[in-house]
């Protein structure tokens, strides 16, 4: 009843969709967008195709609510209640197991864009009427290409049939079926019953999804031939806040990746990582870009580029991770919605290219670049490397594809190939972000450049040499502690430059000035942050990549490990049943730093019995300086043996976890709404 | 001179045999003493697993992989070590029992040599054209600072530039 209900909703919402597409269209044949003829007959079309729009967001949500109400209350006749919840599970499980599966996560997906495409029908559209119908057009194609996929071919509302031949999943009863109700269902997978996996997939959505309200106005001003900067201006804070949740959704799944999975690190250039990652690479080169064309007026095309790339990245991201293709790419072929999302990412990618092409021309520059050493030619540099990234991610997740489908032979690209492609990448990346802010707009000599960066320059080889001095002589280490203290320093050098100007012109103490300043150019000082963040981050990968070390021993009660000044002694074992069907595994570890006892961790590992799979939950003593990680990887409580133990020393990596917060307060600051409303 | 009758040659024969089999004895003896060296640690193994990739997940390596068909895998690792197997040996018998999915990165042969040419190629490529990108634009540049005499100083505080984009905007 209530599935039915779910289901037929989504249907209406579907021909909503399509509804709106066409009364947009229509409504931009015929100019009925302009307020003069806001009022008359033809004119209702546009606002008749915003108004299917916004009612979108609250249809999904009573679907959603819907398939929540079946999750919740454990009906496991239907297939996917069957796969995802189980009577053991806790309620908020059982609700967020609404992204735990495929076709839940396809409606979740829908839902969240619907949310986005009502919310920017919202707004205020006087002085850009011309937009709205193409806007519509494309979040209502997007939007209805999702629902499709979750009505005809992912449907999580389809329930279990007991037919002649065996068990179908099917929405409709087929012919003499009867209705079947398992009494408990398969459960989530354990690895996702943690806190940082409920809520990374809703970030990296929330990512996904913003990110098509900058293509979709980059698409209207395309097809009206409007070619200055507004649609960037109108997006900017709509970017901010996708690049936003999209950063914080890779960063959260990073983490959960440390505290669940039990291999000592965060990221392992994991196809499904990168398939989340390519758009913040194009969305990232794409915020940089963009202030080029403020400034300058010049780049647009490459910026319409960079937003229809990073669209099309996040389509192709969900098809990658939703689509089978990855496990074997004739898995692909014979998953229905695999081919349906090889489509719509080459309709889309051809039309918008193609309609790019078309306006380039009305796309030319206003002004010409000057010298190689301004901000503008440096934003080009920071550009090319972002996309040398983006290459090398997509040609690592494309190739074993490839390889497949030509010569039949599996290959693995791990995480050898990423790193020595991308380490100079990054390297050069953060050699930009420290010289790119002292340099200035239009013109820029070598002169300038240098009077204005060998200050923090000299400060930041003092570090090196620091470094060198207290035994640290690897060298990706020193050049990578080096940059990081460039840009820190460049950084810190700008708040100090620009609050003394400030207070010298106006009195103000230093701080109040900096604090007026910053309030006054929060995009500039917010970016500040983030660069900050984003060295910090740096650290940490750097003190993981260069320094880290592991030690797996098998030992007997009483007896301990060493690893890297550590000493982490065998205390005891216990086996246990625990809430949610779970049998665990808990060791005793006590852990000391030379005599010094510095507290116990208990690393231990759950077994899910309706699942029957183990997860490995490691204990961690963390510090700024470093991490402890204890793994419990095999135990004969009996034997002398003991148990076996994998410590890994992850020196520094906490900074890669405050990084991330500096992220987050560094982009709030950028993305505030200004007092004086620019749009 | 004697001559080499056929029992001396025999004599010579036989003791050349003596020797080469006392010599295979001490080879034998030396190969078993050294592979009678304490079983390899967990790290030894490991150092080894991590190069390669668990066979049936995907992308998962296998020193971290922790399914029971990896936990034999490792064993096999140990037990070949023990056997006095190289690092390689073990590898290339991965390679041939599993294929080159095992190896974190695919093998530099035919076709798979794309997958390490083709990102340089493209990045270098990007970076001509960029640099082809700014010629031109500084000689379109010149021509007009040529032609205009000189280009209006450009405004070098920020907030000037600010309020000029404002009141640009605003026209």
């Amino acid at each position: 009843m209530i599935a039915d209900f779910g289901y037929g909703v989504l249907v209406v919402t579907f021909l909503l969709a399509l509804f709106s597409v066409g009364t947009a269209v229509y409504g931009a044949r015929t100019k009925s967008y302009l307020p003069e003829r806001g009022r008359s007959q033809s004119g209702r079309w546009a606002e008749s195709a915003r108004r299917a729009m916004l009612l979108t967001f609250p249809l999904v949500t009573l679907a959603s609510l819907a398939l929540i109400y079946l999750l919740v209350t454990g009906q496991y006749g239907y297939q996917y209640v069957y796969s995802v919840t189980s009577n053991s599970m806790p309620m908020y499980l059982k609700i967020t197991a609404l992204w735990g599966g495929q076709a839940g996560s396809l409606l979740f997906w829908s839902w969240l864009m619907s949310a986005f495409a009502s919310a920017v029908m919202l707004r205020k559209w006087e002085r850009d009427r011309e937009f709205l119908p193409w806007v519509i057009v494309v979040l209502s194609l997007t939007l209805a290409f999702f629902l499709a996929l979750t009505i005809f071919f992912e449907n999580p509302f389809a329930s279990w049939w007991q037919t002649a031949s065996g068990e179908v999943a099917a929405m409709f009863r087929p012919a003499g079926a009867l209705p079947l109700t398992p009494s408990d269902g398969m459960g989530l997978n354990p690895l996702l019953r943690h806190p940082g996996m409920i809520i990374h997939p809703p970030m990296l959505y929330l990512g996904f999804v913003s990110f098509v309200i900058p293509y979709a106005f980059a698409i209207a001003a395309l097809i009206t031939g409007r070619s200055d900067d507004r649609w960037i201006r109108i997006t900017r804070r709509w970017t901010l806040v996708a690049w936003l949740f999209l950063s914080m959704g890779l960063v959260l799944g990073a983490r959960w990746a440390y505290d669940v999975l039990g291999w000592g690190g965060y990221w392992g250039w994991d196809p499904v990582e990168i398939s989340a990652f390519m758009p913040w690479l194009t969305g990232t080169a794409f915020l940089h870009s963009v202030m080029i064309q403020e400034k300058r007026g010049m780049l647009k095309q490459w910026n319409m580029l960079l937003v229809i790339l990073t669209y099309d990245l996040v389509i192709f991201g969900t098809f990658l991770t939703r689509s089978g293709v990855l496990s074997s790419v004739h898995a692909f072929a014979q998953s229905a919605i695999g081919p349906l999302f090889f489509a719509f990412i080459g309709l889309t990618l051809v039309s918008s290219v193609s309609l790019l092409v078309y306006r380039w021309n009305d796309l030319k520059a206003e002004v010409e670049m000057k010298s190689m050493l301004s901000r503008e030619a440096l934003f080009l540099l920071n550009n090319l490397l972002f996309m040398g990234v983006l290459i090398v991610c997509f040609w690592g997740v494309i190739f074993p594809l490839i390889s497949e489908l030509v010569t039949n032979q599996k290959v693995t690209v791990g995480p050898p190939f990423y790193e020595r492609a991308a380490a100079p990448l990054f390297g050069a990346l953060m050699l930009l972000m420290g010289i790119a802010p002292l340099s200035a707009w239009g013109h820029s000599t070598l002169k300038t450049l240098g009077r204005a960066v060998w200050k923090p320059a000299l400060a930041a080889a003092l570090v090196v040499v620091a470094v060198f001095a207290a035994g640290i002589h690897n060298a990706v280490a020193l050049i990578g502690f080096g940059l990081v203290a460039l840009v820190i320093f460049v950084t810190l050098y700008e708040f100090w430059r620009g609050g003394m100007a400030r207070h010298r012109t106006t009195g103000e103490n230093f701080f109040t000035a900096l604090w007026h300043l910053a309030g006054r150019n929060r995009r500039r000082y917010g970016g500040y942050l983030i660069h900050i963040s984003m060295v910090l981050m740096a650290i940490g990968i750097l003190g993981m990549q260069v320094f880290q070390t592991e030690t797996q021993g098998a030992i007997p009660q009483g007896s301990s490990l060493a690893l890297a000044g550590y000493m982490v002694k065998f205390d005891s074992v216990a086996q246990f049943d625990s809430a949610g069907g779970r049998n665990v595994t808990r060791a005793v570890v006590s852990v000391y730093k030379g005599d010094q006892y510095l507290g116990d961790l208990y690393p231990r590992r759950d077994y899910f019995y309706e699942s029957g799979q183990p997860m490995t939950i490691p204990g961690v003593r963390s510090t700024l300086a470093d991490d402890l990680y204890v793994i419990l990887v095999d135990w004969q409580p009996i034997s002398a043996i003991g148990a076996t133990f994998k410590v890994y020393h992850n020196p520094l990596v906490n900074w890669l976890w405050i990084g991330s917060l500096v992220f987050i307060f560094g982009t709030l600051v950028a993305a505030w709404p200004e007092k004086i409303r620019e749009t | 001179m004697k001559p080499f009758t056929a029992s001396r040659i025999t004599y010579y024969v036989s003791r050349f045999t003596f020797y080469v089999f006392l010599l295979l004895l001490i080879f034998a003896a030396a190969k078993t003493a050294l592979a009678q060296q304490p079983t390899p640690s967990d790290d030894d193994v490991n150092a080894i697993a991590r190069q390669l990739y668990c066979p049936v997940c995907e992308n998962t390596p296998l020193d971290v992989c922790p399914t029971q068909a990896c936990a034999q895998w490792r064993d096999l690792i140990r037990q070949m070590l023990a056997e006095g197997k190289s690092a390689d040996e073990i590898e290339q018998y991965f390679v041939e029992n599993y294929g080159a999915r095992v190896l974190s990165e695919p093998p530099r042969t035919g076709l798979n040599w794309l997958v390490y040419i083709l990102p340089p190629v493209a990045f270098l490529a990007g970076a001509y054209i960029l640099y082809r990108a700014f010629r031109s634009w500084r000689a379109l540049d010149k021509q007009a600072a040529a032609q205009e005499g000189s280009a209006p100083p450009l405004p070098a505080d920020e907030y000037v530039a600010r309020l000029e984009e404002e009141l640009r905007k605003r026209k």
